[in-house]
């Protein structure tokens, strides 16, 4: 195959994946998107194949069908609310990936054609050094994440004092040895580039707060981006470098607008801003006496949701943990028999991926025009007779509009404090991520129920069934 | 006495133009070396371009993609970040077996697991969102 047929056929795979991200602007145009992509994968792995010199072996086709397979059983098997384990579980392998490659070209640079071993030129060895950093820290990275999110507990993913100081001193080392290895292409530089980009990952982080993952699997996201574009620059590949620039920017813009839905910099998540000031929070609480919160039943919230003609829904982390979104739709169902319209308001950091709710109640059979984003919904919570909060805290909290003083001012939050009634679905009085007290538990208007998301659901549903014919 | 002035005026003009034939003859040889010596410097500056540009690519087409699918997008992207598989491909494929070799065989499962549970994932997120049925 000459080398302007293959560069023309990269460009096309480009184009295919830039049709890919595109047909995701709306859910009618999504499964094709998602073909486009298949198809620009396939025609990106064929025109490899066909480069002259290839040497096509059986067992590359092996290796390809035990990874394929591998990765299939595990996308046809996994549960839906395990999806952010997943997606961050994926990231670490490109980043493995990016890492092998790099080091295959670094010792036989000739079948990439950027040079014989100990003569790489510059510019490879730049290119090659940013891919190998950056792959490393995806890999190390995202394996913490996975672990977090996965809800596992060791040693290893605790912060170690003088967490800080230590990364700072770290990523320094990092530069200084990105550096040598750049000038020189030494050996023993690569490996232990490698080595401090690994420890590098996993370090950055560990001090980040779970509910902080939404931002952290979003920059892992856009790192492995990167990685694959700086391997690109080194195989001079058309195709990579294109499609690590969109998956790059793809990541860097989820992490703004999770930031934004939060109102924190990317600085303050990375260095777990939110550590001190729930200590305070917490010691606030305490010093505070005890106020009454009304309490009720499913019962109770049957009566007072079956007369509403109205009802919003808030879903949040709580309903993905207790997986209750089909007893919700249930009761969502019940609900517009008996004549309400119900609708759902998704806060962007809900969950714990950017649209991680929107994934959850799609599995439930909820029609995506019945849900709804921060932006489009917030005006008509005055005009709600029932807002239904389940399993979300912190995004419906009036401290974020008018307490100045507060870890949470100036975040974006659903109104639903002007809604007539509220009802809060929680497992018991404790504040949310953010260490916050909820002035909303205390209003008059307010109802907590107290209990399993899933199980309030379901009783709800049987009041409602059960209670009027 | 004028013809004379009139001859030497063009001869001088015509030696002045043979000398900056020559002049840029040289230059445009100069030129021609440069380009090649050039030739890597010219690539990187092309592959900068390529890069730059599909970054603004990038950036518009992510801030049109709904709120809703955004775990589709990141599932579909993790998926075809996954194309660094030709790198793979490459360095597996190359002649001499060894070291890199094993390295390439390694990053095709790995990337290969990415490939297709990427897309099947996105695939089983995709097809649960559905219209209202009326």
């Amino acid at each position: 195959m000459s080398s302007t047929l293959s560069a023309l056929l990269y460009l096309a795979a480009s184009v295919a994946f830039i049709m890919s991200l595109r047909g995701l602007s709306s859910p009618e145009t999504a499964r094709a998107g998602n073909f486009w992509g298949i198809a620009g994968m396939a025609v990106a792995v064929l025109t490899t194949l066909a480069q002259p010199g290839m040497q096509v072996s059986l067992w590359m086709l092996i290796a390809m069908a035990i990874g394929g397979g591998g990765g299939l059983y595990i996308a046809a098997r996994i549960e839906m609310t395990a999806l952010p384990q997943l997606v961050a579980a994926f990231h670490s392998l490109v980043g493995l990936a990016a890492v092998l490659v790099a080091v295959a070209a670094f010792y036989s640079p000739a079948s990439f054609g950027i040079g014989v071993p100990g003569a790489i030129k510059l510019g490879s060895l730049i290119e090659m050094g940013l891919g190998t950093a950056i792959g490393a820290i995806t890999f190390t990275g995202s394996i913490v994440a996975f672990a977090k999110l996965q809800g596992l507990r060791s040693r290893a993913l605790e912060a170690m004092p003088m967490q800080h100081p230590v990364n700072a001193a770290l990523a320094a080392a990092c530069v200084v040895l990105l550096v040598w290895f750049c000038l020189t292409g030494n050996e023993a530089a690569l490996w232990l580039l490698i080595l401090a980009t690994l420890v590098m990952g996993w370090f950055l982080i560990i001090p980040i707060g779970g509910a902080d993952m939404p931002v952290v699997v979003s920059m892992l996201n856009s790192y492995s981006g990167w990685a694959a574009c700086g391997i690109g620059f080194t195989l001079q590949n058309t195709a990579l470098i294109v499609t690590g620039a969109l998956v790059g920017s793809s990541g860097a813009i989820l992490s703004y607008v999770m930031c934004k839905g939060m109102n924190r910099s990317i600085f303050n998540v990375i260095l777990g801003g939110f550590g001190t000031g729930a200590a305070a929070g917490a010691a606030a609480g305490g010093a505070k006496e005890q106020r009454p919160v009304k309490s009720g039943s499913a019962e109770d919230a049957a009566f007072i949701m079956k007369n509403a003609a109205s009802v919003i829904i808030v879903p949040g982390y709580g309903m993905a943990v207790a997986q209750a979104q089909h007893a919700l739709r249930e009761m969502a169902d019940m609900l517009k028999k008996e004549g309400a319209t119900v609708r759902y308001a998704i806060h962007p950091v809900a969950g714990r991926m950017p649209g991680h709710m929107n994934v959850l109640l799609a599995e439930a059979n909820v029609p995506y025009d019945e849900v709804l984003e921060l932006d489009e919904i917030n005006r008509d919570f005055a005009q709600t007779d029932v807002a239904f909060v389940i399993g979300a805290n912190d995004v419906t909290n009036p401290a974020a509009k008018n307490d100045p003083k507060s870890s949470i001012y100036g975040m974006p939050i659903l109104d639903v404090e002007k809604a007539k009634t509220v009802l809060f679905v929680k497992r018991s009085m404790a504040t949310g991520y953010a260490g916050v007290e909820n002035e909303l538990f205390f209003r008059d208007n307010t109802m907590m129920l107290f209990g399993d998301a899933k199980k309030v659901c379901e009783e709800v549903v049987k009041s409602i069934g059960g209670g009027g014919h | 006495m004028a013809t004379t002035e009139i001859t030497q005026g063009a001869a001088q003009v015509a030696n002045d133009a043979a000398a900056l034939a020559a002049k840029a003859q040289a230059l445009a040889e100069q030129a021609a070396m440069a380009q090649q010596a050039g030739g890597a410097a010219d690539m990187l500056a092309m592959f900068m371009t390529v890069f730059v540009l599909a970054c603004f690519v990038g950036y518009y087409v992510v801030w049109r993609v709904t709120p809703a699918l955004h775990s589709p997008l990141m599932a579909v992207t993790n998926a075809i970040s996954s194309v660094i598989i030709v790198g793979a491909l490459l360095a597996a494929g190359a002649s001499a077996v060894g070291f890199s070799q094993a390295m390439g065989f390694l990053a095709i499962v790995l990337a290969s697991v990415n490939i297709v549970g990427g897309f099947a994932v996105t695939q089983r997120m995709l097809s649960k969102f559905k219209k209202k049925q009326k």
